[in-house]
């Protein structure tokens, strides 16, 4: 049979369950596209094909015996390489963990494995997801599936590009800015961005504390929600995991979107987007309007501030949570190093950081130092505040939000990877919804002239990761 | 506007060697995006409280028992590139003797 690695998840579970084809043979599939195509775009930094095709063949042993397998069970996946893999390297793609081996699973590996996970490999990231092209990668860039001229987005653009590609039946990213939406909308798939605290974060790589969460990409979203069932929900080791129900998301499914109530914030749609961009989703919106859903435009007047919001409390959490990286308990040694333990200190982070890490350690270092703590940090967190108020007044009016997730299609590789500003802009449409916690689902929209995915993210209410699937799986019926 | 020495200075605060080549890359990209955070004070936040919890957790506890499946000393000790010495990883001098 061929293509078996371009299958739906729920059909490649209802294949395995009437031995049409086994999981071996879904991981094979997946390997061999990925010997085929991930030369040129380096999604994967490691493969475990042993590994995967052990797993692959308990799941095929239990189908054998008549066992039920849930819906993920020998369902073959991507793993972005920041989340921990008990005896799987985990790299974060840092000089400094490049041999690194975890000794335990994240939680989400603990979940999926319950549930019979086939790992292919683990996926391409910006250093401690750090990025929004997946350049600042110790492994080189992930190329677009799309054109491999252009990047894949970041941080999680491994994982993206995997499930673009067809290499990953569905991959496992973080989101702390927009490194889930981003690469979804550049390359083409879907992306689950969750409520901050949805899903536990313990065993994956701590960036900005305030702000990380972990989510996934697949290609429809009918598998978001089958993946998103199994690793959302209380975890006593992520103390930021509230104990709320996880609903039965395949119930938001296939649902009618008549009554629903949409907003439009006017300031995703103007000053510094690309109009094609802007009127690709447009078009997408207008289809659920003709479907029966009410769209007004809303404002979000402080979204111009997101950017700075995180610039500033982002590379504080993360260059707190860096400084356990210093080459003791982990972390790479370096070559040459003197014997005392403060300029031990100084020549394993110098080696072990790359270009963009060092320049957010440098901000977060300098935004936290005396004199600079009230004029900085306590002002960004106050200006976060005020990002929330407008979610939350928008939301007495609408239901969800729906606008672009990128200002712009895929860039080119090198295009902005020493001007950090300007990289940093790329995230100016996504950042907001994460200043607040909110969910987000980014949703395929259409095509540019050139070819290129078009994004879409859904923004809905805290906790309500069901609503977003909702309208995109709608969008996906009106296609 | 950050010069070379505050860029030498916080480099110092954050225990991370920089190369000189290093500090004359980053002393203009930093300075860019320092000057660009002005932009925050463009916003009235009198009375407007700090944002640091989002989804209003407070005082979260958790029961006093030993979790199962955790990583064993030995592993996590394997996880060290320096020399181990009694169940303990070795480092250098902190204070010259």
């Amino acid at each position: 049979m061929t293509d078996l690695n371009k299958l739906k998840i729920r059909e490649a579970h209802e294949g395995l369950k009437a031995k049409k084809f086994s999981s071996s043979d879904l991981t094979k599939a997946c390997f061999d596209e990925i010997k085929k195509r991930d030369k040129d775009i380096n999604a994967y930094v490691s493969l475990d094909e042993e590994g995967a095709l052990k797993s692959a063949a308990e799941i095929d042993a239990k189908i054998a015996k008549g066992e039920d397998i849930p819906m993920l069970a020998g369902i073959p996946a991507g793993i972005k390489d920041l989340i921990n893999t008990r005896g799987v390297k985990t790299t974060c793609c840092s000089p400094f963990f490049k041999d690194f081996v975890p000794p335990y699973d994240a939680t989400v590996i603990e979940r999926l494995k319950k549930n019979g996970l086939v790992i292919l490999g683990k996926t391409n990231l910006d250093e401690f997801a750090c990025g929004a092209s997946t350049e600042h990668s110790c492994f080189g860039v992930t190329k677009n599936p799309h054109d491999l001229t252009r990047v894949a987005g970041g941080s999680s653009g491994g994982s993206a590009a995997a499930v673009a590609a067809d290499m990953a039946f569905y991959a496992l990213g973080t989101d702390t800015g927009g490194s889930i939406r981003q690469p979804a909308s550049l390359c083409g798939t879907f992306g689950m961005k969750v409520t901050y605290g949805r899903v536990s974060r313990s065993g994956v790589t701590a960036m900005a504390s305030s702000w990380d969460t972990i989510g996934h990409f697949a290609k429809n979203t009918d598998d978001i929600a089958s993946v998103l069932q199994v690793i959302a929900g209380r975890d006593v080791k992520d103390s930021t995991t509230p104990d709320i129900e996880v609903p039965d998301y395949s119930k938001f499914l296939n649902q009618d979107v008549k009554g629903l109530k949409i907003g439009l914030p006017k300031e995703y749609f103007g000053e510094g987007i690309e109009k094609e961009t802007a009127d690709t989703v447009k078009v997408a919106v207008a289809k659920l309007e003709k479907a029966g859903a009410s769209v007004v435009e809303v404002s979000l007047p402080s979204t111009k501030y997101a950017i700075a919001v995180y610039y500033i409390t982002m590379p504080a959490e993360l260059s707190a949570n860096l400084e356990r990286f210093d080459g003791v308990r982990y972390g790479k040694k370096p070559e040459k190093y003197p014997d005392n333990l403060v300029d031990y200190y100084f020549a394993a982070r110098e080696a072990g950081f790359g270009d963009e890490i060092k320049r957010r350690i440098m901000i977060g270092t300098y935004v936290l130092s005396a004199g600079y703590y009230d004029a900085y940090y306590k002002k960004a967190q106050r200006v976060r505040t005020v990002i929330i108020q407008d979610f939350a007044k928008a939301f007495e009016k609408v239901d969800v939000l729906i606008a672009p997730v990128s200002p712009f299609p895929a860039f080119k590789v090198g295009e902005l990877v020493d001007n950090p500003l300007a990289m940093y802009m790329a995230d100016a449409l996504t950042i907001p919804a994460s200043a607040a916690g909110l969910p987000s689902l980014a949703c395929p929209a259409g095509m540019s002239a050139n070819g290129l995915p078009i994004g879409l993210q859904i923004i809905a209410p805290q906790f309500e990761e069901g609503l977003t699937l909702k309208v995109g799986s709608a969008l996906e019926r009106l296609r | 506007m950050l010069n070379e020495d505050t860029i030498r200075y916080v480099a110092k605060l954050a225990r991370l060697g920089l190369t000189d080549a290093e500090v004359k890359k980053f002393t203009p990209q930093l300075s860019g995006v320092m000057e660009y955070m002005e932009i925050l004070n463009e916003v009235d936040t009198k009375n407007v409280p700090e944002t640091s919890q989002v989804t209003g957790l407070k005082d979260v506890f958790a029961n006093d028992e030993v979790l199962k499946g955790q990583a064993s000393r030995e592993e996590l000790l394997e996880c060290s590139e320096l020399p181990v010495d009694s169940k303990q990883v070795r480092v250098m001098a902190a204070i010259k003797q």
